[in-house]
């Protein structure tokens, strides 16, 4: 190790208000190491991040890079320092060329022309030097999510970055994606690249890192070198206390709840769902993994009823459905757990009462005569919030001022109650920290065991694999041949999320 | 003459130029805020400001061209008041662009009637003459129509040209762009979204300014109310119409002139039998055509009318 480290921070902190993001936070990132910041949503990391990179202003503490201090709150001199940034979200404008996104401010904006020539030129050797294969001239909007990381990366590299910073930088990928960027790190890494990688996934953290450093509540809770420790004593140290690993009892299956038969639907824009069959059996939860984007949303928004098939059957217990629309899907007894909490679980301005009565004010229970009864409501967001362990100062607080994780688990509440027949959980844990992800997969399994059936969608494979009594891969809106617990393995279900179904899909039709 | 012969003349060719002279300046006006992400509604009153300040500069003794800078900075000046309000504060872009229309229109009425308070008749100046451009000029229709206007159409088409220009070639009109469709990308790159918004907000202003004041220097020779006449919502149609593309744009403000130009001459030769509404109507009926069958598929720019607010996301 040279005597320099890349980059040194000391006892940076950061309140909002009450919180405090990070409390005296100090590490040093040498040459050409890879650091994994460990921490559950909220401890931190990202806080920490946006002050590196000048988004934020410390209140306190200082950041070197290269032995020199870096003025805070200027996202230019970070970027001049030699730190690059890849963020979660990537900052990519979708109607512009990969070459104009990489141009983006690397040239003074007062000169009369804007020299693409020699941008090309760059962003080409750039990628053959660093296995980083894109095509300059390709709109943004035209690349897959893996190709659109390497934009950004190139980005950074285009910028001479030499400390690498990545939040999250999985979140988006297959797995196969997630391989190829592991080994792009490996190469940065031995070109002389320092390395921070953000994650909350342990196995991933395992693979690529040299030393993680966790964080907790704003705190650096513990340091270890990667090599000489392990996923338990990482999980514990970032939710501090033990993890108990989910546990699932024997499958008990029930008659058929929900069909659907050759469905085929066309939603507005994206891939529709080509003739697909599908059955729910009670007693069963039957995962659902894929790429985003090739069905998924669409499987999901047609078992809600937003959406009614332009071919097909939709039977519920063996009866055919014809009316098929979300007030038919909530009457059948379907529940759901929508994607997205924010755009489509909750009214984000509206209270935590009006919230969980959403779906069901016109039942007797809620109103008479076309009067809502509130105080029905309210002694019914009351028995939610105290069921399902909800934090929220009262049932009149408008339901955008949750954590993530609180509001998650009012919609669960919302859905599970009545002891709904078939459960539609789409991305039920996305974004949600590990003790919360661990409630939410307890409430499933625990609703499978009393006879439900469910259909978990979700982006996260080992969610998938360790929840699922059956397996399905979606690619191009058709579904693959099933799996059961245990049969395929990640690496097979990645090839089938990629669209190679080779020789096993033959055979096994 | 019948309906088709109308088509043919170099004297109709001229009036389409003519008309479409202070839509192109207005509607690159109008497109480059909305590249940058600021839809601005204010067009119509700081097209009126514009007109008059062009106008009255003039009017007051001024040269032409003074009274065209004088315009440009007023509607510089309104541009500034809509930038502030949407950009920094991120109040909604409706509702300011609406209040600087109201404003600028009414300013501009009231000023009118403060400095000339007897007049009846609106007063004249003396307007910018056609300067037909040797050689080109005297080639048959197309020479006529182009090159024997006024300096100032001249000076429209070359602004589309430089806007064109500024928005795809240089590193400027990059930011601009990219803060239309990503103002974090932005700034991620250390350059300033609320820097670069204003500054199109304002120059954007000025051009709209410019299409107004080419009606009271070029097209006519006088103000009077009403004179803008929705010309600045026409505009934003434009805008939508060429696909926030200053080409395709300017081929709309051709073809929205052209088919304000025939209806005049149908009129003329109707005879009296359909109303003359119906012949009013027809540009905006085919406007409205146009953009259903055109504009359905535009890429518009992702934020646009999406406030930015630093460190947010």
């Amino acid at each position: 190790m040279s005597s320099k480290p890349a980059l040194r921070l000391s006892r940076i902190s950061k309140r909002f208000g009450p919180l405090r993001a990070n409390d005296a936070i100090s590490f040093d990132l040498e040459q050409s190491e890879v650091i994994a910041l460990l921490g559950e949503n909220g401890a931190g990391k990202t806080t920490l991040m946006n002050i590196l990179f000048g988004h934020y202003v410390a209140d306190e503490g200082t950041v070197e890079a290269f032995g020199k201090p870096l003025p805070p709150g200027d996202p230019r001199a970070a970027i001049d320092a030699g730190i690059g940034m890849v963020h979660q979200h990537f900052t990519l404008a979708d109607n512009m060329t990969v070459l104009e996104n990489i141009a983006l401010g690397t040239q003074s904006l007062w000169r009369p022309r804007l020299d693409r020539t020699a941008a090309r030129r760059r962003i080409e050797q750039l990628s053959a030097d660093f296995g980083l294969s894109v095509d300059p001239a390709a709109t943004i909007s035209s690349l897959s999510v893996g190709e659109r990381q390497r934009v950004e990366i190139l980005k950074a590299l285009y910028r001479e970055a030499r400390i690498l910073i990545l939040d999250e930088p999985t979140a988006v990928l297959t797995p196969v994606e997630t391989e190829a960027l592991f080994r792009t790190l490996k190469l940065l890494v031995a070109k002389g690249l320092s390395i921070i990688f953000i994650s909350h996934k342990l196995h991933e953290v395992m693979a690529v890192s040299d030393r993680v450093l966790v964080l907790r509540s704003g705190q650096l809770v513990g340091e270890r070198e990667t090599r000489s420790t392990d996923r338990k004593e990482l999980a514990a140290l970032m939710v501090g206390r033990e993890v108990k690993p989910t546990t699932v009892s024997p499958l008990r299956l029930g008659g058929p709840l929900l069909a659907l038969e050759q469905v085929s639907a066309t939603p507005y824009n994206g891939a529709g769902l080509d003739e697909v069959s599908l059955t729910l059996t009670a007693g069963e939860i039957t995962g659902l993994a894929g790429v985003a984007g090739n069905g998924q949303t669409v499987l999901a928004a047609l078992i809600a009823g937003i959406l009614r098939p332009t071919s097909g059957s939709i039977s519920i217990a063996g009866q055919e459905v014809v009316d098929w629309s979300p007030r038919a899907a909530l009457a059948h007894g379907v529940a759901r757990i929508p994607e997205d909490r924010h755009a489509i679980g909750s009214i984000g301005d509206m209270s935590v009462t009006e919230n969980v009565i959403a779906e069901r004010y016109r039942s007797p229970r809620f109103s008479r005569m076309g009067f809502l009864n509130w105080k029905a409501a309210g002694r019914f967001a009351e028995k939610l919030i105290a069921d399902y362990d909800v934090k929220c100062p009262s049932p009149e607080a408008r339901i955008r001022l949750l954590s993530g994780g609180n509001m998650q688990k009012l919609i669960l509440g919302r859905a599970l109650d009545a002891d709904p027949a078939v459960i539609l959980a789409s991305q039920p844990t996305r974004g949600l920290d590990v003790g919360a992800v661990a409630y939410v997969h307890h409430m499933l399994l625990s609703a499978r065991d009393r006879g439900a059936a469910i259909l978990l969608i979700s982006e996260d494979l080992e969610e998938v694999l360790a929840l699922s009594d059956r397996i399905f891969v979606m690619f191009k809106g058709r579904l693959s041949t099933p799996s059961a617990r245990g049969e395929r393995s990640i690496r097979e279900l990645g090839e089938l999320m990629a669209g190679h179904n080779g020789e096993r899909d033959d055979h096994a039709a | 003459m019948d309906a088709l012969e109308i088509l043919f003349t170099a004297s109709f060719w001229v009036a389409v130029i003519r008309i479409a002279s202070p839509l192109i300046f207005a509607t690159m006006g109008e497109l480059i805020c909305e590249r940058a992400g600021v839809l601005n509604l204010g067009i119509e009153g700081i097209m009126t400001a514009g007109a008059f300040a062009g106008w009255f500069t003039v009017y007051s003794g001024g040269d032409l061209w003074a009274g065209l800078l004088v315009a440009a900075l007023f509607g510089a000046m309104f541009g500034l008041l809509h930038a502030t309000l949407t950009v920094p504060l991120g109040l909604s872009q409706h509702v300011v662009g609406i209040g600087v229309t109201l404003l600028a229109t009414s300013l501009t009425y009231f000023v009118y009637r403060l400095a000339l308070p007897e007049v009846t008749s609106p007063p004249k100046i003396e307007p910018f003459q056609p300067l037909p451009v040797p050689g080109l000029s005297s080639i048959p229709v197309v020479g006529e129509a182009l090159f024997t206007q006024t300096p100032l159409t001249y000076l429209a088409f070359i602004s589309v040209a430089a806007v064109a220009w500024i928005l795809y070639r240089t590193p400027i009109g990059l930011a601009v762009r990219a803060a239309g469709e990503n103002p974090s990308a932005v700034e991620a790159q250390g350059i300033s979204v609320t820097g670069i918004r204003m500054g199109a907000v304002v120059v954007g202003s000025a051009l709209m300014a410019l299409g107004g004041a080419f009606l009271t220097t070029s097209a006519f020779n006088s103000f009077f109310f009403q004179m803008i006449n929705g010309r600045g919502w026409i505009c934003i149609a434009l805008v939508v119409f060429g696909s926030w593309r200053p080409g395709k744009a300017l081929i709309g403000a051709v073809l929205f002139a052209a088919f304000d130009a025939y209806q005049v001459r149908l009129q003329q030769i109707s005879g009296g039998i359909v109303p003359y509404q119906v012949f009013l109507m027809m540009p905006y009926a085919l406007s409205i055509l146009a953009l259903i069958l055109v504009a359905r598929r535009a890429a518009y720019p992702k934020a646009l009318m999406i406030p930015y607010q630093k460190g947010e996301r």
